[in-house]
């Protein structure tokens, strides 16, 4: 984790320029400024409030900002909507959990896949037996750890069983930058170690950006750390420089001398 | 974090390597599906309820007389129509309450586009019937669409009823009066609508047709994801899927359907009037779909059935006296109103219903 990594980090993915998102008077994010390099885990972490779900909407494209321009690598994508920004790569996790619960655990993942290879004119195709979109989603369920459950009902998972399955359904679309909300939110310590070794194997060929409030967890994987504090960044760098960063103590960790 | 740690089996994915998981517990059992797509997996009984049914309806001309003829065909022909919603509201999640307005537009079209002499030719009457109500569901669709829930309910029930009295109001067919057929159309040495006999083939092979074609779209990708689309929306956006033309394809074929509905109507009675377009219309199928059964091919036919059969019934002097015959609208009602609030999932959802809780009547059990 030393400054030779950071220099070492890959190319920018995701770019974001002076966003802003206004509900009425009240800025729930204020000129945000935020880059995603591959190879790269950035958490964003700040108190309930701070804007950080509204920022992974903007990204995403399910909300439009007020203000600022987005990136993917080096396309303005502020315009586009948000099924054609993730078939060009940027894939999501939901904080509350998003899963189709009647459908089994392994079409939660392929209906996802399949994103990536509609051909809805080819209605003779089966889409169960669709060989593009079925053995990606049977890796991400794998990847994600619930391959034993692959075949039953999403809604009869458990409430870790359906976080991973979030992740598995993000990473079944084939994204280059994943937008993780809240991942590790009421996964067990297993789960989570699970994870995190996920993330961290994941990291190599991703831009990942981590909303968390798991602090021993961001702490662990992330690369660097934005603290954002009332729509507004007050600090962006490397763990070690956010763990003694005065105005992060004060704003954020509660400390005041 | 300079040391490159050798990342596990993820690798399928983060590196596009073709992901031939290798071992290590993993099972992919995907053949065993059994969970909840709602096209469901090719069961024994989806596959042979409708084929035995098909052949059982092709020997009803041979022995039946022509008042059960003609029932059947009201039945085939309704069940037709209810099928084309439940493209809609059963797989989609889009309950419309237009959806007589392209039923009306097909038999219109059947009747205005056939010659004023001579005999029109089947295939391009058909054709003619579906494009058009397509056309109009094209419009509808595009704007409705863009509303949700009640207020699609909403928008869709304008747009039928301003056809309607598009219909009602002014000369283009007849008026309220209606506008006759003169001549049924003909496939020129092949088929003439005109026998009794020839249009119950002709009818039930549209069913057999519609049918199929909705089967095997429900179980290709489109069909998966219109059903993505009815359970979560949003995380279909998500995952990349354009919803809006999925939504509007689908909304198109069944305004397309809802109009071959109406091409049988208008040669069967060489006649319409505006009332097929009327709202109650709308809701009558709308009913069937409940009654059957929502999001199920079968529960769509089941409903066509099961409701023809009951207003027959109601409606029949001999069976019920002239008093209860006089008012067929009120014993239906309340009959509906028993199987719905009995029957959550429709009679299609009966046995499993029956299975799940032997005898005790459990109160609040539906969500």
């Amino acid at each position: 984790m030393s400054d030779g990594a950071t220099a070492d980090a890959g190319t920018v993915l995701l770019q974001a320029t002076g966003l802003t998102r206004r509900f009425g008077g009240l800025a729930a994010v204020n000129a945000v400024s935020i880059e995603l390099r591959r190879g790269e885990v950035h958490a964003v972490i700040g108190t309930n409030g701070a804007g950080k779900s509204t920022l992974v909407n903007m990204l995403s494209g399910e909300l439009a900002p007020s203000d600022g321009t987005i990136r993917l690598a080096g396309t303005d994508i502020t315009k586009w909507s948000q099924p054609k920004r993730a078939r060009a790569g940027i894939g999501r996790s939901y904080q509350r959990t998003n899963i189709f619960n009647e459908f089994s655990v392994f079409e939660n993942a392929r209906l996802s896949a399949q994103a990536a290879h509609q051909r809805v004119w080819a209605l003779w195709q089966g889409a169960r037996t669709c060989n593009r979109s079925g053995p990606v989603a049977d890796a991400a369920i794998e990847a994600v750890g619930l391959g034993r459950h692959a075949a039953g009902p999403a809604g009869n998972l458990s409430h870790g069983g359906k976080r991973q399955l979030e992740i598995a359904m993000c990473l079944a679309t084939r994204p280059q930058v994943l937008l993780l909300d809240e991942p590790l939110a009421g996964m067990g310590a297993e789960e989570t170690e699970r994870m995190l070794g996920l993330l961290d194997a994941l990291k190599a060929d991703h831009a990942v950006l981590l909303v968390e409030h798991d602090m021993d967890a961001v702490f662990r994987i992330a690369d660097r750390i934005t603290v954002m504090v009332n729509g507004e960044v007050i600090a962006t760098d490397v763990p070690e420089q956010i763990r003694v960063d005065p105005a992060v103590r004060v704003a954020y960790l509660g400390e005041d001398d | 974090m300079a040391e490159t740690r050798a990342p596990t089996r993820v690798l399928p994915i983060a590196s596009g390597v073709p992901p031939a998981i290798a071992g290590g517990g993993s099972a992919g059992p995907r053949a065993t599906d059994a969970a909840a797509s709602p096209s469901g997996g090719p069961s024994l009984g989806a596959t042979l309820v409708p084929i035995v049914g098909l052949a059982l309806l092709a020997v009803v001309p041979f022995v039946a007389g022509e008042y059960l003829q003609d029932l059947v065909v009201k039945i085939v022909i309704l069940a037709i129509f209810a099928l084309s919603l439940e493209l809609l509201a059963g797989t989609t999640g889009l309950v419309s309450l237009g959806h007589a307005a392209f039923l009306g537009i097909g038999a219109y079209t059947a009747v205005l586009a056939a010659p004023k002499t001579g005999a029109g030719s089947v295939v391009v009457l058909l054709l003619l019937s579906m494009a058009s109500a397509a056309v109009y569901a094209l419009f509808v669709g595009a704007l409705s669409l863009r509303t949700r829930g009640v207020y699609f309910i909403m928008v869709t029930l304008a747009f039928a009823q301003m056809a309607y009295f598009i219909f009602h109001d002014t000369k283009i067919g007849g008026g309220s009066d209606g506008i006759y057929l003169n001549v049924k159309p003909v496939v020129d040495g092949l088929l003439d609508l005109k026998d009794r006999n020839a249009f119950y083939g002709f009818a039930l092979g549209a069913l057999a047709a519609t049918y199929g074609l909705l089967a095997v779209l429900l179980r290709s990708r489109f069909g998966h994801a219109l059903a993505g689309i009815r359970v979560n929306e949003q995380r279909m956006r998500a995952a990349g899927f354009r919803t809006y033309g999925y939504k509007l394809a689908a909304f198109v074929l069944a305004g397309a359907l809802a109009g071959l509905a109406g091409f049988l109507i208008a040669v069967r009675d060489g006649f319409v009037n505006p009332e097929m377009l009327a709202w109650q219309e709308s809701g009558t199928v709308l009913l069937m779909l409940i009654l059957g059964g929502l999001g199920h091919l079968r529960g769509a036919v089941l409903g066509a059935i099961v409701f023809t059969l009951l207003k027959e019934l109601y409606a029949s002097e001999g069976l019920v006296g002239p008093l209860l015959a006089g008012h067929w609208q009120l014993t239906l009602g309340l009959t509906i109103i028993a199987f719905v609030a009995t029957m959550p999932k429709g009679l299609i959802g009966l046995p499993a219903q029956l299975r799940r809780k032997p005898r005790a009547v459990e109160i609040a059990d539906d969500e």
